[in-house]
């Protein structure tokens, strides 16, 4: 896959807020309150989007992708303390009232979430969920006008038979024609900023670039800006301009699906670029990185990254560095030697492995991890399905009231 | 399980990463569903009151110097220092009677509790494990045995069997084995087709052993979930059936049996009608608790997640 | 849908065949009722009086007979001879029936209009202390014997009336005996006083026990991603309770409601021993303090049926509720 081939300008982010900018997350952070302590999920993020433009945040699990666009939506749970600021269209949203952000969620900016098979309320139409939206943003659309615009919705992202499948239940629907919807449902108002978080993760490998043409018909017709989530690379370099990458609740690294691509600057970065099998280049190795992502409650000081990094020397043990410019154009990093990167391959950082039966191992294990994140569901829920499941968990539940037979009354 | 970590060649091959944020302490299953359990704070309260009312009622009246059985001369007294829980119109000990009352429904609860535990787990597993025939029919079984009406039943068999607490207890115990048949057999439904169980069988491992080795012992949350209702629905049952004359009777009293007896006294002799009832009360929430602590410290996903 | 109703109705015909064989059998080796009235008749009756006594009840026939006679009587409408002299059996089941059925619905609704009240704000607001104030109800309303409760309640029914000098609140029967002026409100009047402590008696362990049930089924809606996404569409937090979450959360609850409602409709035993309601509950205990087979065969048939009906209107429920519920 080549970097640009939709043809985005890559332009460089503008050191100030323009007109243009439509989102504004300036130095995020999110604490969960948990029995062991505060977890630190967010620490510390920062971007900007301009109108129309696409940024993709790419990461590993628990890197806080997910959490930075609950918090950017106000969709936390209550418990969650979110500091720093979040400006739509320069007006800031962290403190608004519920009512006053259920305004702007929606119609100004949307999301679509990682698992289609759970994102759509089984109980009411597809038709219904998107005229709901419709109808909550434009109170004077009549009833006709919503269930016409919600039909138009489906066929512009690509559901055959948009007038029958309307009145479709989401359960009838395939994983990737309910992902579908989901994007009818965040185009729905023209919004200025759609945030999609793994939409492909959890669909098959066949359905994920058909969905992610549907999001980019999205976004052509409403112009929004999109931020996407994901741990893929390769769907970052097809359908934004701009990558950051997170690691432990931080961006540590941000510029260009080009810089970021062939100049990176951070030893992460590299490994996650290393551990990618890639069609444009000739290598025939893959360089994993060792270990997993560090807890985030009570983080020790130093770079979080420090404990997996080849490069790793007693200084990253001790400062976290910050994310600062290492080149012209606003390419980031956060790494003490960032310097040191210039040219350097994967291979040469982390240890490349063949295919002997001890690294296939490590990749199965790796993979299994992904896939813990990713929860395939099967594809289609029967009615049966769903019955005895409901049964079972009966079953497994025992009485839900702490006695058994009620005669004793 | 403890993650060693490849000592990935770093860029001359010098310093190898440290292990410091890969190793992680080893802690079986059982460790960590005791550590969830000691953390709920309810459920070890509950633990500890349970503990020493069992210990109370049956260790209780050896010591005590009055029995359930033996008249006093003082009628109709209410708690003092010589009574603690005060005495009946017909001068029995209260103190007494509620001891003997208490482990009179204990038995029976706990009797109860193992013995269609005992029976619905092995029952359930079987059938789990064979499936097909075996399975429709133990499960029909089971059916059957739901549809009977517990308290209608109970009330027969017991009019019959003249009221010793381990009928009462081997009745109701013969109609609730079925609700636990169905909550093992379910769980391992899905456990059998798990990896531990297809390797045991590759091994060579025999049926029995397939199913009281591994089936079994990787079901205890559900079963000791269960076993803490049965405890509670047993009590219930157990002192409603006294308290309608079907139950224990006397001269054995049981909880039921003295809440029955105080019910007319209530405004005249209220120490005879509430500390009964009160200790009824404690032993269900109690185990209630218990049960609920167990629940959330074996199924880690029903755990309250902080929202 | 009514295919499938059907076939569930024909599957259960065996199970309710077997069920009452096996209670058929328990109920006749429970007692002697012909002995009992041998002895316990002052002066003795004659040998001609107890064989008569003994050919009247079918107490000379084999059990397998005398269960095939039953059956085949009961489908024609005879319920067989009671130990009672001029008790039609069918006639006092449906007159306790009725009985049953007015308490039970009335304590029921008002169970269930309270829990889906609780359960819901107990949810909204978990680990507030409010709602650890209506779980820990919860478990003490569970823990609490009923027949305890229920005395209570009844000596507090008792005394508020000592203390207003009203008879408001009645506390034996479904109503007064007679009435001093005897008009149409005065009835319902009397009728609900007498219904007032009965059913709050009745209501508290389904109304303990739904709440939970509530609670827990709303939270797992609430942290649903359909949930979520609804928000995310900018629908407010109060319609997405009602039209997203309070939608779904209620389907099972729907169908546990049914078979409680069914389980209490055989016989609310200790609520009407203790209040005096002549129920199924009080015919239950005086069918088999008297050894009266066919009178507790009556019973146990009418309840069964009850039970096979609300798990067949449960199942229908959850599919009429649940669109991804279809029985072909």
């Amino acid at each position: 896959m080549t970097v640009g081939d939709k043809g985005y300008a890559q332009r460089p982010e503008p050191a100030t807020p323009t007109e243009d900018t439509v989102l504004e997350v300036d130095g995020l952070q999110v604490a969960f309150p948990s029995e062991d302590g505060l977890v630190r999920a967010v620490r510390g993020v920062s971007y900007r989007l301009e109108r129309g433009a696409g940024l993709g945040i790419v990461g590993e699990s628990g890197s806080g992708k997910s959490v930075t666009a609950l918090a950017v939506m106000g969709l936390l749970p209550a418990a969650a303390k979110v500091t720093g600021s979040v400006r739509y269209r320069g007006s800031e949203l962290l403190g608004l009232s519920d009512t006053r952000l259920s305004d702007i969620r929606g119609s100004g900016i949307a999301m679509i979430f990682q698992d289609p098979m759970t994102s759509l309320n089984p109980v009411h139409t597809v038709g219904a969920q998107i005229i709901e939206g419709l109808l909550r943003h434009n109170p004077d659309m009549s009833k006709r006008a919503a269930r016409d615009r919600a039909v138009e919705l489906l066929g512009t992202v690509g559901i055959p038979h948009p007038d029958r499948r309307a009145d479709s239940y989401p359960h009838e629907l395939s994983g990737g024609m309910r992902q579908r919807v989901v994007i009818a449902i965040a185009m729905a108002n023209d919004p200025a900023v759609i945030i999609a978080d793994e939409p492909t993760t959890a669909l098959d490998v066949t359905v994920q670039a058909q969905v992610l043409e549907a999001l980019e018909t999205a976004r052509e017709e409403t112009g929004a800006a999109l931020v996407l989530i994901t741990h893929d690379l390769g769907v970052v370099a097809g359908h934004t301009d701009r990558v950051a990458v997170m690691y432990a609740g931080r961006v540590v690294e941000s510029g260009t699906v080009e810089e970021l691509f062939y100049e990176p600057r951070m030893p992460y970065t590299l490994g996650l670029l290393g551990s990618m099998p890639r069609m444009d280049r000739d290598d025939d190795r893959l360089t994993p990185i060792a270990g997993s992502p560090p807890s985030l409650l009570n983080l020790p000081p130093g770079c979080p990254f420090a404990p997996r990094c080849p490069m790793r020397e007693d200084r990253c043990d001790r400062d976290e560095p910050s994310l600062h410019v290492v080149d012209a154009g606003g390419h980031r990093s956060a790494c003490h030697f960032a310097d040191r990167l210039v040219g350097m391959e994967a291979g040469a950082v982390f240890e490349a492995t063949g295919a002997d039966n001890e690294s296939l191992a490590r990749l199965a294990r790796s993979d299994s991890e992904a896939s813990s994140e990713a929860s395939f569901e099967a594809s289609s829920e029967t009615a049966a399905e769903a019955t005895a499941e409901s049964e079972s968990a009966n079953d497994m539940n025992g009485s839900t009231d702490g006695t058994y037979g009620k005669g004793s009354r | 399980m403890t993650e060693t970590t490849e000592a990935t060649g770093a860029m001359d091959g010098e310093r190898p990463p440290e292990e410091r944020e890969f190793t992680v302490v080893e802690r079986t299953q059982a460790q960590l569903v005791l550590r969830r359990f000691l953390r709920h704070r309810a459920a070890m309260i509950s633990l500890v009151i349970f503990v020493l009312i069992v210990l109370w009622a049956f260790i209780g009246p050896h010591l005590w110097h009055y029995s359930y059985q033996k008249y006093t001369p003082d009628n109709s007294q209410p708690p003092s220092a010589k009574h603690p829980f005060g005495t009946n119109s017909a001068g029995y000990d209260s103190y007494a009677q509620v001891m003997r009352g208490t482990q009179t429904s204990l038995k029976v609860a706990i009797l109860i509790a193992l013995g269609s535990t005992f029976v619905g787990a092995v029952w359930g597993a079987v059938a789990g494990f064979y499936r097909g025939v075996v399975d429709a029919v133990m499960m029909r079984i089971s059916d059957l045995v739901l549809t009977l009406p517990l308290l209608a039943i109970a009330l027969v068999i017991s009019s019959r069997t003249g009221g010793s607490w381990y009928w009462i207890a081997l009745v109701i115990a013969g109609l609730t084995w079925a609700y636990v048949s169905r909550v093992v057999r379910s769980t391992v439904l899905s456990l059998r087709e798990k990896e531990f169980v297809e390797a045991a069988r590759a091994l060579g491992a025999s049926d029995a052993r397939i199913i009281f080795r591994h089936l079994l012992p990787n079901s205890l949350g559900p079963i000791f979930v269960n076993a803490t209702i049965l405890v509670a629905t047993g009590i219930l049952t157990e002192t409603a059936l006294s308290f309608l004359g079907f139950g224990v009777q006397p001269p054995d009293t049981s909880l039921g049996l003295l809440v029955s007896q105080a019910q007319t006294a209530v405004d005249t002799r209220p120490w005879l009608f509430y500390i009964p009832g009160a200790f009824i009360i404690a032993i269900a929430l109690t185990i209630n608790f218990i049960g609920d602590g167990l629940r959330d410290a074996f199924d880690p996903r029903q755990q309250r997640v902080r929202q | 849908m009514l295919a499938y109703a059907v076939r569930r109705v024909l599957v259960s015909i065996p199970v309710l065949i077997a069920s009452t064989f096996i209670v058929f059998l328990v109920v006749v080796n429970a007692g002697d009722p012909v002995a009992n009235f041998a002895t316990s008749r002052n002066p003795a009756p004659s040998k001609a009086a107890v064989a008569a006594f003994a050919r009247h009840l079918h107490a000379d026939q084999p059990v397998v007979q005398r269960y095939w006679n039953w059956i085949v009587g009961v489908l024609h409408g005879q319920w067989g001879p009671s130990v009672e002299p001029n008790l039609d059996i069918g006639h006092d089941l449906l007159t306790r029936f009725r009985v049953t059925v007015v308490l039970v619905v009335a304590s029921m609704l008002v169970a269930l209009v309270l829990a889906v009240v609780f359960g819901v704000y107990s949810a909204v607001r978990q680990y507030s202390a409010s709602d650890y104030a209506i779980t820990f109800a919860g478990f003490l309303f569970l823990a609490m014997p009923v027949f305890w409760f229920a005395v209570l309640l009844k000596q507090a029914g008792i005394w508020l009336n000592q203390q207003t000098g009203s008879t408001f609140l009645g506390t034996i029967g479904d109503r007064s005996p007679y009435l001093d002026v005897n008009t149409f409100g005065n009835q319902v009047s009397d009728r609900i006083g007498h219904l007032i402590l009965p059913v709050i008696t009745l209501a508290l362990v389904s109304f303990a026990s739904w709440t939970r049930y509530t609670r827990a089924s709303m939270l797992e809606v609430l942290g649903s991603d359909y949930v979520r996404l609804a928000r995310a569409k900018g629908i407010r937090r109060g319609k997405v309770l009602t039209h997203h979450a309070l939608r779904t959360a209620l389907i099972p609850l729907a169908t546990v409601t049914a078979l409680d409602v069914a389980q209490l409709l055989g016989g609310v035993v200790i609520t009407e021993t203790i209040f005096q309601w002549h129920g199924l509950g009080e015919m239950l205990v005086q069918s088999v303090s008297k050894v009266d087979v066919y009178r507790t065969m009556a019973w146990l048939l009418l309840s069964a049926a009850i039970v096979i009906v609300f798990n067949l209107i449960a199942d229908l429920l959850y599919a009429v509720l649940d669109p991804r519920i279809r029985y072909d």
